[in-house]
């Protein structure tokens, strides 16, 4: 019998792929921003008289051309956060463990529109000239500092090249706190989805270029405090604020605004469901190896010395830990199976007991709770210990099947990754060579070579 | 085939993306005024005179101030209000008093007031008191053509000699 890798299916065209890696895509467009962003900082000049004539200046073929996918990445970085906040939100994906994550997420927002509103301004055109004022109108009804933001922008000998500089600093500390904030976002993550599959990444590149191409960005008219910008091209992905402030009042907007970042951020707490009981280390059996350490998908277990410790906050309760665990091997000639680290309510000894008591059996079927295929049912399918497999077969089974989720759906992130891994041979701990298997779908079939 | 597949998939996807992000990139257009509107601006920061005048402390008072505490005059923090007006064409389009910054009310009075205008002669009046007291110490007047989408600035400056009206 063949046996194929599962990374191999990874691959395979599915419409909804890009919805599956909203996160990985967001730094991709952070990248092409700051790649396209360092070139036009070197032909920008930082002043009041040059910066609109130095935009206007650049060759449209290249220049012309990393402007307008300067822009559209922008665009697209607020529609793929909008996806992926949305995305988490209805998945339910802001409770319990996730919790860091989520309220993590939520100052990024700020951060990217702040990076977005401020690199309009840039350009010092009408546009500019409307989003600074609209800003400095909001700010104004904050009632802070001593001489409002609004008096920057009422007239030319208001506006200096400092305040410029600032706007360039602005435009470069901004993103570059975003980026610092998005790798806090991920820190409690297990191998953090921060690439994109390079497929989908270059498709989104070819779709901006297309569209920079096609629809190149022009600037507006140059920057004139003696007229209101009207009939305005504006950017409604990254602008959308200042029209909603002029249909409402600033008032509203920071009601608004600040109801909705506050609701965000406490939705952990608001929305609290009980959680399943957290893994457990059993001191007795933990040789302290590490390989939870290194398969938890959330960053719950460390090594303390020799042991392994679970911060409880962090646990997901999905058992790849147990999974993971040399101890958790059903040859061991114990009457009750302990593992190193273990769930208290679906330990490895109880799936044990079930896979003995299915044996001997035409077909013992182990699926994940995602995939609803019936059998013995685990958490994820990576809190299968992979000598499980080769147990069931030497004890009577003439076949073993493991369900996982789709790809790409797996509720606890990584576990289909880990399990094909470890099927694969490529990690710890691994099906021994007198076991083949061959995957169709998201279905492994296993038997004795 | 499966290579077309995915092409086909990834286009499926990305060419409406892309019709979304193209079209609202720069539309719909957006104005924040009507199409024969001008828009006023009325903005100055202004630090009004003290609320109470300085007075001279008495040689018994001094005596009783340490040494390095022993200024002549005694002069309390606190400022006056700000009473602003703007009258168009004969109308009172705004009257707000604006209070002192600070904790101690001591510093710079902040004003700010935008007011959308129809297009055309305009007679406008900028009224200010700065002290304690009833009267405006302060009136500005012009009579303008605001053209459709003008901005007009009344800004205030008491060492240039009052309001400022700047088109």
């Amino acid at each position: 019998m063949a046996s194929s890798s599962a990374l191999e299916n990874g691959d395979r065209p599915h419409l909804l792929a890009p919805l599956r890696h909203l996160g990985a895509l967001g730094f991709a467009l952070f990248w092409m921003l700051a790649a396209s962003g360092i070139y036009l900082y070197i032909r920008f000049d930082t002043s009041v008289a040059g910066a609109y004539d130095s935009i206007g200046e650049l060759e449209w073929w290249f220049g012309g051309v990393l402007r307008s996918l300067h822009r559209y990445a922008a665009d697209a970085f607020v529609v793929v956060v909008a996806l992926h906040l949305v995305r988490e939100l209805l998945a339910g994906r802001f409770r319990g463990f996730r919790a860091f994550s989520w309220i993590s997420g939520v100052p990024l927002v700020w951060l990217l529109y702040a990076s977005g509103i401020v690199g309009t301004w840039l350009v010092w055109d009408a546009r500019a000239q409307f989003s600074a004022q609209a800003t400095a109108e909001w700010m104004l009804a904050l009632g802070i500092g001593a001489e409002p933001m609004a008096r920057n922008f009422l007239g030319a000998e208001q506006i200096s090249d400092r305040l410029f500089s600032l706007f360039v600093f602005l435009h470069i500390g901004l993103p570059l706190a975003l980026l610092a904030g998005m790798w806090v976002h991920v820190l409690r993550l297990g191998r953090p989805a921060t690439v994109a599959p390079r497929a989908l990444a270059l498709g989104l590149l070819g779709m901006l270029l297309a569209l920079a191409l096609l629809h190149p960005v022009a600037s507006g008219a140059r920057w004139d405090p003696a007229v209101v910008p009207q009939a305005l091209q504006t950017d409604w992905f990254v602008l959308f604020l200042h029209p909603l402030m002029y249909a409402t009042s600033p008032a509203f907007l920071w009601l608004a605004v600040g109801g909705a970042t506050a609701a965000l951020a406490a939705l952990p707490w608001l929305a609290r469901r009980p959680a399943a009981p957290v893994a457990r280390v059993d001191p007795a059996n933990c040789n302290g190896c590490g390989r939870c350490v290194a398969d938890c998908p959330y960053e719950a277990v460390i090594l303390v010395g020799k042991r392994a410790r679970v911060f409880e906050e962090r646990c997901a309760a999905c058992g790849i830990c147990a999974g993971a665990c040399p101890s958790a091997t059903p040859f061991r000639s114990v009457a009750e199976l302990a593992s190193g680290i273990d769930l208290p309510d679906l330990t490895v000894d109880e799936l044990r007991r079930r896979m003995q008591g299915a044996l001997p059996a035409g077909e013992v079927l182990f699926s994940c709770e995602g995939a609803r295929a019936g059998g013995i049912v685990l958490r994820c399918l990576a809190m299968l210990p992979p000598s499980f497999v080769e147990y069931a077969l030497r004890h009577g089974a003439r076949r073993v099947r493991a369900v996982g989720c789709r790809e790409g759906e797996c509720a606890w992130r990584i576990g289909l990754e880990l399990a094909a891994e470890r099927f694969a041979g490529t990690r710890e701990p691994h099906l021994r060579p007198n076991v083949v298997y061959a995957k169709q779908g998201d279905a492994y079939e296993f038997s004795l070579r | 085939m499966k290579r077309a597949l995915q092409i086909a998939a990834q286009l499926a996807l990305y060419v409406p993306l892309m019709a979304l992000i193209g079209y609202f990139s720069t539309e719909p257009r957006f104005s924040t005024l009507g199409p024969d509107e001008a828009l006023l601006r009325l903005s100055f920061i202004h630090a009004a005179e003290r609320k109470e005048p300085c007075r001279e402390r008495s040689a018994e008072e001094l005596a009783k101030l340490a040494p390095n505490m022993r200024a002549a005059l005694d002069c309390p923090r606190e400022r006056a209000m700000l009473l602003v007006e703007l009258e168009v064409d004969g109308q009172l389009a705004l009257r707000r008093e604006v209070p002192p910054a600070g904790v101690q009310r001591d510093g710079n009075a902040t004003v700010y007031h935008r007011l959308p205008l129809a297009a055309g002669r305009h007679r406008i009046v900028a009224r200010l008191r700065d002290r304690p007291g009833e009267d405006f110490n302060f009136v500005g007047e012009t009579t303008l053509e605001l053209a459709p989408g003008a901005a007009l600035l009344i800004d205030f400056s008491k060492a240039k000699g009052g309001f400022l009206f700047r088109t």
